[in-house]
């Protein structure tokens, strides 16, 4: 389709401002879709992307700018006002009550009534919501509860439940995470369908093969800026991903050779059924291995694997050489592997507990005698950490939940230093902190290193990545689909991999 | 505000409102009555606060580690009724337990009491194993399985008594429990143990631990099913050494004793300041919950106020109790 230049854009997000505590989510963005368009938004993870949604959706509050739908400015503040306004927003995950059918999830909230007060007019109901799943050019029941319905046939309902009320604009957060490519074609189809209906979509992907089958024009975010608006004709892929990731390199990041030993951790075909599948890779002592990709690549769930926190098909752990069985986190710590779980707060600290509790926690043996706890020995323990690692707590008795990111990270990384692990993994060891406390972590990953520890480290950040690590393996769809060594990667060829490139 | 309950400053600090209410209370009654703070009397409460104070001390480290035990009363009757007719009758005890009115204990209680007091505590923790099972390897909601029991061990201790009762039980039995020190003695040494276990030992740690965030404890390496598994065991094995101890205060074994004592003995560990979404709370802070309670309810009676008025008073006291405790600790965020 081509945009002519008298039809006047249905939806302008103008200078769209949005801070969070230390850090410019969205730095004052142009964005706009025109009438029956399908439109792109594409960026690395952290470039605003779902920013921007949420405050389209009403999900959240932008700090400045403005929105104007059909041409007048409009004021979006709860995600109600949003609908109100046409616009729907289809998340990844999506937005049904999982035990009640697909007319009852259409029309939630909007029943049509009988003439009783209160009492639901079922037979208009399934008859709306019949009438509403066919104009899609959909076949399924809408009287089969959706939690028994496919995935891809969920989604569908979503889409009814957007066009249903009458939604001008839809956006679509990464729609084909979770779909075979028939179920693809079928959801282009409907999308062309609702094209020609003169609705809106913004497709969010990572996939950008995708982007060139379906979209008409596509956005590039930035580190929360906009970097460019293209019709997809005019672009190419390699130039989609040069503006994704453009940014230089910096001096921040302290890497130091250290001559590497004998391996220490080895995978053979780790699998687990529709999560990641022939998982293959040897760590050596003293070697930082870097994994890139993509949020929902599996890198999290290889790393959970390992570490006996998800249960495996089949696949082979080798520590030293010897294979091991690993069963849950307590065998993995017992024989010398730490994780440091990407969400502290959900998973890495006990927040209501003392520094002192969480920094022993996973190792409790060498402080205990007969199952009690000596506390001299611990606060030995954590002082020695505090000040080795410049935690910044009032006290070592201080509960986690009131120190700032940085320092909560902190306080983990001792919980796995003082297990003494000889394989570290590090889910994204720097989000959501500091720079300071950044390059603590990075030389805390280097002092490791010369000690022989073998460090995985996953990271979404691609500088991290590239500056940390002495080798690469880029997943995507829960497979490594590449390696690269420090000498020969580039932020391009790791996202060139990581977007599912071949 | 320091939420876990690690230390005894903060403990004091945190139990403030509760320990001056309690004062309060107790001078009003004795303003009131005149007889409230006789050493008779006081000895009479704790006598009666004796057992939701074991129950309440199981419950805490239940509800510490984000679950619940409905079935403490249910366990206690049963074990009443089996530990009893161990003194009746001699171990093993017989069944179904024979309706002869005019009983005499089979053997000396010097003998009996030894296995009666095993047996109670079996039955007890028999029940918690049976809890715990389905809590932890069929991860059935802890509500719903101690649900099953609080009808399952009721049931059996009507089967195993017919319908009837324990009775006749030795004087020197019912004397020793319903009149010396014996109860409360019983009650302070199990706050005492589980307040060591709690704030001094690996195990304590890591109650709190799976309370505080079950996930993030699995992934330092806490065996998670290990932990609650124990807590339902020792909470079910207090309850039926609590039914022994009833059943001598009440002279019988009886299947209907302890109806509604797990919800008395909820009450005390929230009055004592455990939070029931898991993580935080303290065994001391149940003790007083359950004084708290006990006070209540003596010094009512000691004013003659009918007992339907009491259950209306106390559910305010305890809603009250709980609304200020969240207003403390909303104010200190």
């Amino acid at each position: 389709m081509t945009v002519a230049s008298e039809v006047r854009p249905l939806l302008q997000m103008r200078g769209i401002t949005k801070r969070y505590p230390g850090v410019t989510a969205l730095d004052n963005v142009d964005f706009e879709v025109m009438p029956g368009e399908v439109h792109a938004l594409v960026g690395e993870n952290g470039a605003g992307k779902s920013t921007l949604m949420k405050i389209l959706a009403g999900a959240d509050v932008k700090d400045s700018g403005r929105i104007l739908i059909g041409g007048e400015e409009v004021h979006i503040t709860t995600p109600q006002e949003a609908m109100r306004l046409g616009i729907s927003i289809i998340y990844q995950e999506f937005n049904l009550v999982p035990y009640m059918n697909a007319a009852e999830n259409i029309f939630l909230g909007r029943e049509p009534m009988s003439k009783v007060p209160g009492i639901v007019d079922f037979r208009r109901m399934y008859a709306e919501a019949e009438r509403v799943i066919s104009e899609l050019g959909v076949r399924l029941d809408v009287r089969v509860p959706v939690n028994q319905l496919s995935v891809a046939q969920q989604q569908m309902v979503e889409i009814a439940k957007a066009t249903s009320r009458s939604a001008r604009i839809i956006a679509m957060d990464e729609p084909s995470a979770t779909l075979t490519e028939h179920e693809l074609e079928n959801l282009f189809s409907l999308i062309r369908r609702l094209r020609a209906d003169g609705v809106s979509i913004i497709y969010i992907s990572h996939r950008l093969d995708e982007i060139f089958r379906i979209a008409d024009r596509v956005t590039v975010l930035r580190d929360g800026k906009l970097i460019a608006t293209k019709p997809v004709s005019e672009t190419s892929r390699e130039e989609i991903i040069r503006m994704m990731v453009g940014r230089e390199l910096k001096d921040t990041i302290p890497k130091k050779e250290v001559a590497h030993g004998d391996v220490v951790l080895e995978v053979k075909g780790l699998n687990r059924s529709g999560v990641i599948h022939d998982i293959s890779f040897a760590v050596r002592r003293g070697e930082i291995l870097g994994i890139a990709g993509l949020v929902g690549a599996g890198r999290t769930e290889v790393a959970r694997a390992i570490f006996g926190a998800d249960p495996i098909d089949s696949g082979e752990i080798l520590l030293e050489g010897k294979p091991v069985t690993i069963r849950s986190p307590k065998d993995a710590i017992r024989l010398g592997i730490g994780l440091m779980t990407e969400d502290r707060k959900a998973l890495g600290l006990i927040l209501g507990m003392a520094v002192r509790e969480n920094v022993t926690l996973a190792n409790l043996d060498p402080l205990s005698r007969l199952g009690f706890v000596s506390r001299r020995k611990e606060q030995e323990v954590t002082n020695r950490f505090v000040e080795d690692l410049m935690i910044k707590t009032p006290s070592i008795e201080q509960a986690v939940q009131n120190l700032s990111g940085g320092t909560q990270q902190k306080v983990v990384l001792a919980k796995w230093l003082f297990t003494q692990s000889k394989i570290l993994i590090f889910d994204e060891p720097t989000r959501g902190i500091d720079v300071g406390a950044k390059t603590e972590i990075y030389q805390l990953m280097n002092r490791l290193a010369e000690q022989g520890v073998g460090i995985i480290m996953i990271s979404s950040e691609l500088p991290e990545i590239l500056g940390m690590s002495d080798r690469i393996l880029v997943m995507h769809d829960g497979r490594i689909v590449g390696e690269l060594s420090r000498e020969e990667a580039t932020q391009e060829k790791i996202m060139f991999l990581a977007t599912g490139g071949k | 505000m320091n939420r876990r309950v690690s230390h005894f400053g903060s403990r004091l600090a945190y139990s403030y409102g509760i320990y001056l209410f309690l004062l309060l209370l107790c001078a009003f009654f004795e303003l009131e009555t005149g007889t409230f703070l006789t050493a008779q009397n006081l000895l009479n409460v704790l006598r009666q606060t004796s057992v939701n104070t074991i129950l309440g001390v199981g419950m805490t480290l239940v509800i510490i580690t984000a679950g619940i035990d409905l079935s403490v009363g249910a366990i206690l009757a049963l074990s009443a009724v089996l530990s009893t007719a161990v003194i009746m009758k001699g171990f093993p005890p017989p069944f179904p337990f024979p309706s002869d009115v005019a009983m005499k204990p089979a053997w000396p209680l010097r003998t009996s009491i030894p296995f009666a007091v095993f047996v109670a505590a079996l039955t007890g923790a028999v029940c918690g194993i049976h809890n715990a099972i389905p809590i932890v390897k069929l991860r059935v909601p802890p509500f719903i399985a101690t649900l099953a029991m609080f009808s399952l061990a009721r049931g059996f201790a009507y089967i195993y008594v017919g319908g009837g009762q324990v009775g006749n039980l030795p004087e020197e039995f019912t004397a020793a429990v319903g009149e010396g020190p014996l109860m409360p003695v019983v009650a302070i040494s199990c706050v005492v143990v589980a307040h060591i276990i709690l704030t001094k030992t690996r195990f304590g740690r890591a109650v709190y631990a799976v309370g505080g965030n079950e996930q993030a404890a699995r992934l330092s390496g806490i065996d998670v099913g290990k932990v609650k598994f124990w807590v339902y065991v020792i909470c079910g094995t207090l309850a039926g050494i609590a039914g022994l101890l009833l059943a001598g205060r009440i002279g019988a074994g009886d299947p209907k004793s302890g109806m509604t004592y797990e919800l008395n003995a909820i009450a005390a560990v929230v009055l004592g300041g455990t939070s029931l979404m898991g993580g935080v709370g303290s065994v001391v802070g149940t003790l007083l919950g359950a004084i708290v309670i006990g006070c209540l309810e003596a010094g009512l009676s000691l004013m003659g106020v009918q007992w339907f008025v009491q259950m209306v008073v106390k559910g305010y006291v305890i809603l009250l109790a709980v609304i200020v405790d969240q207003m403390k600790k909303r104010s200190s965020f």
